[in-house]
């Protein structure tokens, strides 16, 4: 029952900084909003295989595809600690599933861009990893203990992912004059949406309030959006490529790179359904899915086959 | 949790990081059975040198305590000073004790 003694007592634990364990009381609230935000989250790794996976095959060197079939391997093992970490608060894995193929469930809309070069695969690594890094390094302190322990062991993984994807812009922008405008175009493509995976502006962010003082989210979209930017300009600016921004400038005052208005109807559009690749991303999921069936129905009936055999023995 | 789910049994998860100390849990897996359960934890929990030995255990096996009997089960036992070493008074002048 939500007493107001239970929520008082909550809230001294969440303002104490100690973390919330998967049997402890939690308000309905809480369990609801960790759900919808682990569960996107997982969703968000396991979908963004998917424009990563489409270059295996087609990575330019040896190197380079160990590289991608690792780094891909990463982002099933985030998706899979992450599932583990919402199954903590009383959803199963089935469930999730099903969440994400009836489309109740969601996830992050840059991974409905496609990966049209190699360069994108370069721009992935650097803006795309490199703004869910900002993301997660702040969601290490997030109240649910679970979720925290996640984002820690996911963080101590994504360094490699950024930084192989900025050695591939920089190799590009050091190359010939068609690769240096390959990773420039690359650039241009994924750069507002990067910005985007923040999400709203915090005046008009409709799940902010609560998360915040249950410190589910420890900093605002705007704040760890501004981070994010005032690290990748320099980087920018290192390997020669120009953020496609004529609003962007240093602001000395606030120590800060003010930057121009992002496209909010576009993301609008992509969160409801209609980006670029956002229906064959779905079925690629459903159909991997539901290709699978069999390979679960003999792995349960080979554990049954056997506790048979334990019985008998 | 007794919700269905067609995704396997879930496992919990131990590392030892190193020789010589104590298996510390990492986290869960999905698997049908115990050798898919560590098949599955040694994929997903040590692909850069993060152990040297794993164990999995059926999460429906592990009995836990209830946060709301934390307060009787992990009371300080202020009132035992005499389990602590400083307690006790000791001759002057003794050594290596
Ligand atoms: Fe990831
Ligand atoms: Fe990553």
């Amino acid at each position: 029952m939500e007493s107001t003694n239970n929520l008082e007592k909550f809230q001294t634990i969440i303002d104490a900084d100690t973390k919330i364990e998967p049997k402890d009381w939690m308000p309905e609230d809480y369990r609801k909003h960790l759900i919808r935000q682990i569960s996107q989250h997982a969703h968000s790794e396991v979908i963004g295989m998917q424009p990563e996976g489409n270059w295996i095959t087609r990575a330019p060197s040896l190197r380079a595809k160990l590289i991608l079939l690792a780094k891909i391997q990463d982002e099933a093992g985030h998706g899979l600690y992450l599932y583990s970490a919402c199954e903590t608060l009383g959803i199963s894995r089935e469930e999730l599933i099903d969440q994400l193929h009836t489309g109740k469930a969601k996830y992050s809309s840059i991974f409905n861009y496609a990966a049209i070069t190699w360069a994108d695969i370069g721009a992935i690594g650097w803006l795309v990893d490199g703004a869910a890094i900002v993301n997660q390094i702040s969601l290490q302190r997030t109240s649910y203990g679970p979720y925290s322990r996640a984002m820690i062991r996911i963080c101590k993984e994504e360094s490699f992912h950024q930084r192989q994807g900025y050695e591939i812009m920089g190799k590009l922008a050091l190359g010939t004059p068609e690769q240096k405008e390959m990773a420039q175009d690359a650039l241009n493509r994924w750069w507002w949406p990067s910005l985007m995976m923040f999400g709203p502006h915090d005046s008009d962010s409709p799940h902010s309030g609560k998360a915040m003082t249950w410190r589910i989210k420890r900093e605002s979209n705007d704040v760890l959006r501004q981070r994010f930017i005032d690290k990748t300009v320099q980087q920018a600016e290192v390997i020669g490529l120009k953020i496609p921004d004529d609003k962007l400038k240093w602001n000395e005052a606030k120590g800060v790179y003010e930057h121009g208005e992002i496209n909010w109807e576009e993301f609008n559009q992509v969160i409801n359904g209609n980006g670029p690749l956002n229906k064959i991303r779905l079925a690629n999921h459903i159909s991997a899915h539901e290709n699978g069936a069999w390979v679960r129905e003999a792995a349960n009936a080979y554990a049954a086959k056997q506790k048979k055999e334990v019985l008998v023995a | 949790m007794s919700t269905k789910d067609s995704q396997g049994q879930l496992w919990e998860v131990f590392i030892q990081a190193n020789p010589g100390i104590p298996h510390k849990h990492a986290g869960s897996v999905h698997a049908t059975d115990k050798e898919m359960a560590l098949q599955n934890a040694r994929d997903l929990y040590t692909r850069r040198s993060e152990g040297t030995s794993i164990w999995v255990v059926p999460s429906a096996a592990i009995v836990a305590s209830a946060p709301e009997d934390s307060g009787m089960l992990f009371d300080p036992s202020n009132d035992k000073p005499y389990r602590h070493p400083t307690f006790y008074v000791m001759p002057e002048g003794a050594k290596n004790i």
